[in-house]
């Protein structure tokens, strides 16, 4: 008992201490992920809704890395969402059904293209940067719209049959298999990206960010490091993209329009750049924000959704998971002079 | 054939009275407006409305246009955009996103989905010889105008005080301060000109690009590619460059209809990754 006690009170009066403690799990995040698995039971009407939100997770979180660690700008992320999603979605119509396979293929194709194009990001500004993933994605869906004898062009790719998971567990009609199959891929690639950036290679991608000048005149080669992590990226959105086409069995050009890499983004900056559980925060703030404004205005959600996109860069530094942790820390200097007196 | 190459120039002089604002806000500010096509489209709109509800002639529209556009970007600078020059590039990519959702969705609100048509003066239609080339009145018409606020931009920036202040503030804010030069206000008073650009290119272009709600977001791509593949350091740059855009958009969607718009998107990743400060522009130090 004692342990775990000083498991989740990291020694900070220590460097290597103070180095160490963001790598802890916290409670706070096993009872998240705790409460995320009992929804299967306690909320199996939302199940279809709560599988979105952890395949959109995914895809923020996949961004999260490039912009939020690694400060690479991108307007054209859905490039790898979208190419993940039709190579999974082409896999299970010609023939590969087992969803796991499809997964894995679906990432290293998206990493490829990652890998590919990496090398075009790391040149220029930051509209340039802008300005090329845009373009990337843009040719992308136009490719997709153009062979629309393969991808199924504007009619969308139907016909995507998907074997059981692991063999054992069939696709139901109601999403449960769905949300179970993508939490749990979620949370493997949460907790690699978890131990990524607490690795002295995260430490790196931040000091990149900051200034990549002097982090290169340390002798580090940057490029090598942005290369690397863009590729990974790309494959967490390559990954992303074929869970949706799997769990939904279905593949639209949808996947590779300009709105999702701006969709990306907003969910990011919701929830807060730069911190793991932004992304996830974010995914189900704009999910539910998403859900709750199609409700009342079916036509005009796009007006809100840019008022808060307006909102949040004017006035809501670090998103929710920034108002979260300023809370935090005025709660805990009131609870410390309070306990002084 | 040269008809075709008379419309591509017309319709890239369009782009350019569209783009060069943006030039202004993005190359000189160091601004990254994505919402710049949604001042345009409120000139746009402006006319459709005068014209087809007020009967207002259509020489009238193109100064109130501009007129409109220059007021609402001024504003919208002075109570938004002037806390965001400070900010990361990418804060400034949300918050103009933002801005384009809200107008797309509110212009649908308030004028409905449908594409907006304007008929022009009777003195604008019809066709004329020009070389024993077939070309419509309007595009000659467009062609002219651009061609002379290109001239009039181009000098007020190089030889007017005015445009010597400004390359100053922009160089470094602070010395220029330090000069007595009010650098806010040349800031505001740029932004709101390049708007009111945008606002006059979207009256101008309401006959040849169409006004629907999504314009912004379909004409942010080719302004961002006039820019960027222009260069910002100059105005000959994105001149040149929307003249080429525009031919090659016109010519790629006649000849080759299938692959029309794929062709300036791969034009255009190539062109950044070979001269990622485009390919009229100088490697700036800054």
């Amino acid at each position: 008992m004692s342990a775990l006690l000083a498991y989740f009170k990291p020694d900070t009066s220590t460097a290597s201490g103070t180095l160490l403690a963001p790598a802890r799990w916290r409670p706070l995040e096993i009872l998240f992920w705790l409460f995320a698995l009992s929804l299967f039971w306690l909320a199996p009407s939302k199940v279809l809704l709560l599988n979105e939100i952890a395949i959109l997770a995914l895809f923020a979180l996949s961004l999260d890395l490039i912009l939020g660690y690694a400060g690479i700008v991108s307007l054209g992320h859905a490039a790898f969402f979208g190419l993940g999603a039709y190579v999974a979605g082409l896999l299970g119509k010609h023939g590969l059904h087992d969803p796991i396979a499809g997964l894995l293929i679906a990432g290293a194709v998206a990493a490829l293209l990652g890998f590919v194009t990496s090398f075009l990001v790391l040149r220029g500004t930051d509209l340039t940067k802008l300005m090329v993933t845009l373009g990337v994605a843009l040719i992308l869906r136009e490719l997709a719209n153009k062979f629309s004898n393969i991808t199924g062009g504007a009619d969308g790719l139907t016909g995507v049959t998907m074997g059981p998971v692991l063999g054992l567990f069939e696709f139901d009609i109601f999403g449960k298999t769905a949300y179970a199959y993508s939490l749990a891929v979620l949370f493997i690639l949460f907790y690699i990206a978890r131990r990524l950036v607490n690795s002295p290679y995260g430490l790196l991608l931040r000091a990149i960010k900051g200034n990549a000048l002097r982090t290169g005149a340390m002798g580090i080669p940057t490029d090598l490091r942005l290369v690397t992590i863009y590729t990974i990226a790309a494959a967490y959105a390559g990954i992303a993209g074929a869970l949706l086409a799997q769990t939904t069995q279905f593949v639209s050009l949808d996947v590779l329009e300009f709105h999702r890499s701006a969709d990306v983004m907003l969910v990011l900056v919701l929830g807060g750049s730069g911190q793991l559980w932004g992304a996830v925060i974010g995914a189900i703030a704009f999910k539910f924000m998403y859900d709750w404004l199609a409700d009342i205005t079916p036509q005009y959600w796009l007006f809100w959704v840019g008022l808060v996109l307006v909102l949040t860069v004017l006035f809501g530094r670090g998103g929710l998971i920034g108002f979260y942790q300023t809370g935090r820390d005025w709660l805990a200097r009131r609870f410390k002079t309070g306990g002084a007196q | 054939m040269l008809t075709i190459f008379f419309d591509g120039f017309a319709y890239g002089m369009v782009l350019f009275v569209l783009a060069c604002g943006l030039s202004v806000t993005l190359g000189l500010m160091n601004f990254i407006n994505l919402a710049h096509g949604a001042f345009a489209m409120a000139g746009g709109y402006l006319t459709v409305v005068l014209m087809n509800r007020f009967g207002v002639s259509f020489y009238l529209c193109l100064p109130a246009g501009f007129l409109a556009s220059a007021v609402l970007g001024g504003v919208l600078e002075r109570t938004l955009y002037a806390r965001l020059y400070t900010k990361s590039h990418l804060d400034q990519v949300l918050f103009s996103i933002g801005l384009v959702f809200m107008a797309v969705s509110a212009i649908d609100f308030f004028m409905g989905a449908q594409q907006q048509l304007i008929t022009l003066p009777p003195s604008l239609q019809g066709r004329v010889d020009v070389f024993g080339i077939s070309v419509g009145v309007y595009r000659l018409f467009v062609i002219a105008i651009c061609l002379v606020l290109a001239l009039v931009l181009q000098l007020i920036l190089s030889k007017t005080r005015f445009g010597s202040q400004l390359r100053a503030a922009v160089d470094d804010a602070r010395v220029a301060r330090g000069l007595g030069i009010n650098v806010n206000l040349i800031f505001t008073f740029t932004f709101a000109f390049g708007s009111g650009l945008a606002g006059l290119g979207g009256v101008l272009g309401a006959e040849i690009l169409g006004m629907d709600p999504t314009f912004p977001l379909k004409f942010m791509i080719y302004f961002l590619v006039v820019i960027s593949v222009g260069g910002t350091t100059t105005l000959s740059g994105p001149f040149l460059a929307s003249i080429l855009l525009g031919m090659a958009d016109v010519a790629g969607k006649y000849y080759v209809p299938t692959i029309g718009s794929f062709i300036i998107y791969t034009i255009m990743v190539v062109v950044l990754i070979v001269r990622p400060q485009g390919l009229f522009g100088r490697v700036n130090a800054r």
